[in-house]
């Protein structure tokens, strides 16, 4: 109860320092607002990936459901973000570059991972034995895992010469990341990770709860 | 006649001629292939054919068909073993090693049919000019390698589903796209006539897709096969 008021309490008061904290970005005004949202959603994404990697492989080495549930909430709310963050970087997109989608690098990575996540519900709805589709999910997810290295480095690498980088605007917000911007940037991060702690233990307590009933 | 002290290389070996004998006696997989490969390459000769100067489209049209190809076809390697119930048999015959080496090769060779036909047909239909064509061979030849790769545990994973067909492309694509990135981008650079040397940063990108996805494949194999 307390983790969920402070949470909220939290999250609030990130809502009200992003859009009174920082100064309004040079060229972009106020828009530029919308990037203490769309890069901890982000990292939010990745980091689910990552945890879902990491109950796939603990599948595969102990064969306990549970880590199969796991790995499976991790990739529900991975999707959830990934698709937040493709949408927010959009709208950002939009404001900043004048159109909604450029096949830029971060753009295009994020699109894959998402992707690889409609890959992984797609495969798990496709097999009914429990122990089968969970084996073969946590194969799939550890094998896509194997090809994000390849988009983080190919991509940049490809297409730099082509397309306008985030890194720009990143790196001039990262040298112009007075405390104000670092605070609420920072504040934002913490906050977006929090959330999906929390909703990720609350969906394995009611996973459990839910194997329980049926036993 | 591969017999219990047979190295893996000749049972791998046997295996392949052995999928190679039964998918020439029915030809689904092929079929399927080069069917789907020359239906695509119709619809993009048709359309695009007169005004290939652009090296990046054609480059891109070229991946498209032979990926779209692939999908078609290199998934037969483990459905239809699925689907005759030799599984189980091939379960006792050989290690999960070396029947990954032997599906492999299998979609490897398959692969390279396909490709000596729809290459040259695409070089005539689409009036191409390979400027250095050292360079396309190369790029084709570890772009192949890779996608064989990556299809080969992907198909595995899909024999034991109920969908298949479909499920093989959405599980395919995401893993593919990096070696569809750097193949569209070497292919254009050979078209483009450039140096071997400017096509070296993707030809070490392709080398490194085939490692990882070989290794992927041989950790991940037996976990998929053993289910």
């Amino acid at each position: 109860m307390l983790w969920k008021i402070s949470l909220l309490i939290w999250m609030a008061m990130v809502i009200i320092a992003v859009f009174l904290l920082p100064p309004p970005q040079a060229q972009l005004g106020d828009v530029s607002r919308v990037f203490f949202f769309h890069v901890p959603m982000a990292w939010v994404a990745v980091l689910a990936f990552l945890l879902s990697l990491i109950y796939s492989l603990l599948y595969l080495r102990k064969k306990d459901l549970d880590y199969d549930a796991k790995a499976r909430t991790a990739s529900r709310l991975g999707l959830l973000f990934t698709i937040l963050a493709t949408i927010s970087g959009s709208i950002f997109a939009k404001t900043s570059w004048g159109s909604f989608w450029n096949w830029d690098p971060r753009e295009t990575s994020i699109f894959i991972l998402l992707l690889i996540y409609g890959a992984y519900f797609a495969l798990r709805s496709a097999v009914e034995m429990p122990d089968r589709k969970a084996s073969l999910s946590a194969v799939y997810a550890i094998l896509a895992f194997f090809t994000v290295p390849f988009l983080v480095f190919v991509i940049p690498r490809v297409y730099q010469s082509l397309h306008p980088n985030d890194s720009v605007i990143n790196t001039r917000l990262q040298i112009q990341m007075s405390s104000s911007i670092l605070i609420a940037f920072l504040a934002s991060l913490v906050g977006f990770t929090w959330l999906f702690v929390w909703i990720f233990r609350l969906e394995t307590k009611i996973n459990r709860l839910l194997d329980e009933l049926e036993e | 006649m591969a017999t219990k002290s047979s190295s893996w290389a000749t049972k791998a070996s046997w295996l392949l001629f052995k999928d190679l004998k039964s998918e020439f006696r029915t030809r689904y997989a092929l079929n399927a292939i080069f069917m789907f490969g020359l239906t695509t390459l119709t619809v993009v000769s048709f359309s695009v054919g007169g005004i290939s100067s652009n090296t990046h489209i054609t480059s891109s049209l070229f991946w498209l068909v032979i990926f779209f190809s692939s999908m078609s076809g290199l998934a037969q390697v483990f459905v239809k073993e699925e689907e005759s119930r030799t599984v189980n048999v091939l379960k006792l015959s050989a290690s999960p090693g070396t029947v990954l080496a032997g599906k492999l090769l299998f979609n490897l060779v398959l692969l390279l049919i396909l490709e000596v036909v729809i290459v040259p047909l695409f070089i005539i239909w689409m009036n191409l000019s390979i400027l250095n064509i050292w360079l396309f061979l190369s790029v084709l030849l570890l772009g192949s390698l890779g996608m064989a790769c990556a299809t080969t545990i992907t198909a595995a994973i899909i024999s034991k589903s109920h969908v298949k067909g479909a499920l093989f492309a959405v599980l395919s694509f995401p893993i593919l796209l990096p070696l569809l990135i750097v193949g569209i981008d070497g292919t254009r650079k050979s078209l483009e006539g450039q140096d071997f040397s400017a096509g070296f940063a993707d030809l070490r990108l392709l080398i490194s897709y085939v490692v990882v996805m070989l290794v992927a494949s041989i950790l991940l194999f037996d976990f998929v096969w053993n289910e």
